[in-house]
């Protein structure tokens, strides 16, 4: 039971709520007869895809995606500090990864501080800091989401002026009894 | 009712299939994930390089703005666009000009009073909102200024820009919103904002370099390297996603609270 | 990234989307998007996104349920579902 907890609750838990919600926009969209219940619907699928790209990006231990900001100087000496501080936290945190991947992450690691051995003046553990992709993908989704959000709106609107209903099955018998006059 | 049954099992069905799915997916917050670390004996990841390098490539601290203006600025400039044609649709859709034409529907509506609030209360609102108004805006300038150091850029400063300009409007009426922000100025600040974008792309291509490659704009900023330059351009093309959004936004809320009549709204 | 926080705001996530799409009081449904909204940004907060959360923050807790309660307030308050 605490091992079935382990590796399907806990380590996928995000997922599944982004399935769940998922399901429950995908049946609003499909079932309710109101258009503004679909495009809630709608919205709440969205919000669960962006759940999806988020929580890809997450690592455990990990900071927000804003580096330290100091004088060029100053900045390689006081993140060297936290930067080692925050390495020696992470092993306790990251406990429950399999040793095989623990492994895995020293080596490489090994081969980064190679990589970046002849490249600046400053190091940045890629392991300490939040993917920052997913974010950005994800920012400028909400912002396009909102505006497109708007043009379903103006559209229900619009068929509101010219049926003065809704419902998707009032609409669908105006539609059917050739009563329009628009 | 068929169709809820229905529904209801394509629901099922395909959340069974994306739940057996997630079984297979790297464990939630794993740092050697493939898409923070890269495939197992292919590249690193391109998250990777943003993490690391990012810094030396264009001196600002946050990685979202840098990778969001800079890196991927081609893909910013066309969702800025996006948002500009959303409101360019709405535009069409509900815009109505014909004085008769007051956007009432054909069939009787039961649209009711039911929350057209009395006057007393709109005394409290009007006053609360005229203080918090001007803060809101100097917010806003300053999510985009900061957006280089702190959470924040065009798209957050842009949004709350025109949210206060949809607060002023929910507050007094939307007369008293539009005689600050006119439909021919929202509309041309919208077009100025991808300009701007557009703009910055274009010089780089004068200067003799790509489309948005910042880094050649140091003969114009007259910084020490190509990489203040950058900085800097961000800053510009930041301020252009502003003005679109700040744009959009108020268009979209204006058209949609007054049926496209832009006369008495909520 | 606070694993209890986590699933508490999931759950409450849950809780408040089938709330919104089951009232059949539009004005209602929309108001609890709002909240829906707020949870959502409190979770991408949470996660570490913060530029994710100050967008949704803006956006889905204040533009979107404004924009939903214009047009309610413009066609009709009571949903059949």
């Amino acid at each position: 039971m605490a091992e079935f907890f382990q590796t399907t609750v806990h380590d996928h838990f995000n997922y599944w709520v982004y399935v769940i919600l998922m399901m429950i926009g995908l049946w609003a969209v499909i079932a309710k007869n109101n258009f503004i219940k679909k495009l809630m619907g709608l919205s709440i699928f969205q919000t669960a895809i962006i759940l999806f790209y988020v929580s890809i990006g997450v690592k455990v231990g990990a900071s927000i995606p804003i580096l330290h900001h100091h004088e060029p100087a100053e900045y390689s000496a006081a993140h060297e500090m936290s930067h080692h501080e925050d390495a020696e936290a992470i092993p306790e945190k990251a406990e429950h990864q399999s040793d095989e991947t623990h492994e895995a992450h020293e080596a490489h690691d090994e081969e980064h501080a190679h990589d970046e051995h002849h490249a600046g003046h400053h190091e940045v553990n890629a392991d300490l800091i939040a993917n920052p992709l997913p974010h950005v993908l994800m920012l400028t989704a909400i912002v396009v989401g909102v505006a497109t959000l708007g043009v379903a709106l103006a559209l229900s609107q619009r068929i509101f002026k010219e049926f003065g209903t809704l419902e998707e099955s009032e609409l669908l018998e105006k539609l059917k009894g050739g009563n329009v006059d628009g | 009712m068929i169709t809820k049954v229905l529904a209801t099992l394509a629901v099922v069905i395909t959340g069974a299939i994306l739940l057996y799915g997630t079984a297979d997916f790297p464990a939630f917050g794993d740092p050697n994930s493939p898409a923070s670390a890269g495939v197992e004996g292919g590249a690193p990841s391109i998250s990777q390089y943003y993490i690391t390098k990012s810094y030396d490539d264009t001196k600002v601290p946050n990685l979202v703005t840098s990778v969001l203006a800079d890196y991927r600025g081609y893909d910013t400039m066309f969702e800025t666009v996006v948002v500009f044609a959303a409101g360019m649709a709405i535009f069409a859709i509900l815009r109505v000009f014909r004085e008769d034409d007051d956007g009432v529907p054909n069939a009787t509506h039961s649209n009711g009073n039911s929350f057209t609030d009395g006057d007393h209360s709109r005394i409290i609102v009007g006053t609360t909102v005229r203080i918090v108004v001007p803060v809101i805006q100097l917010f806003s300038l300053y999510v985009v200024a900061h957006g280089h150091h702190s959470p924040g850029g065009g798209f957050q400063g842009g949004v709350i820009l025109g949210a206060s300009f949809i607060i002023l409007a929910l507050a007094t009426d939307l007369e008293t919103a539009l005689s600050r922000f006119s439909e021919k100025s929202y509309f041309a600040l919208a077009a100025i904002g991808i300009l701007i974008y557009a703009g910055f792309g274009v010089l780089c291509q004068v200067l003799g370099s790509d489309f948005l490659d910042y880094g050649v704009l140091q003969k114009i900023f007259l910084t020490d390297g190509p990489e203040m330059a950058r900085s800097h351009s961000m800053l510009g093309v930041e301020v252009g996603v502003a003005f679109t959004v700040t744009g959009i936004m108020f268009a979209i809320y204006a058209n949609l609270s007054s049926r496209g009549t832009l006369k008495s709204g909520l | 990234m606070i694993f209890a926080l986590d699933i508490v705001i999931l759950i409450f996530l849950i809780v408040a989307a089938l709330i919104a799409l089951n009232v059949k009081d539009l004005l209602s449904a929309s108001m609890i998007f709002g909240i829906y909204g707020f949870l959502i940004c409190l979770l991408w907060a949470e996660m570490g996104a913060v530029d994710v959360a100050f967008t949704e923050a803006a956006v889905g807790a204040g533009i979107s349920a404004v924009l939903f309660i214009a047009t309610v307030y413009n066609t009709r308050r009571r949903s059949s579902d």
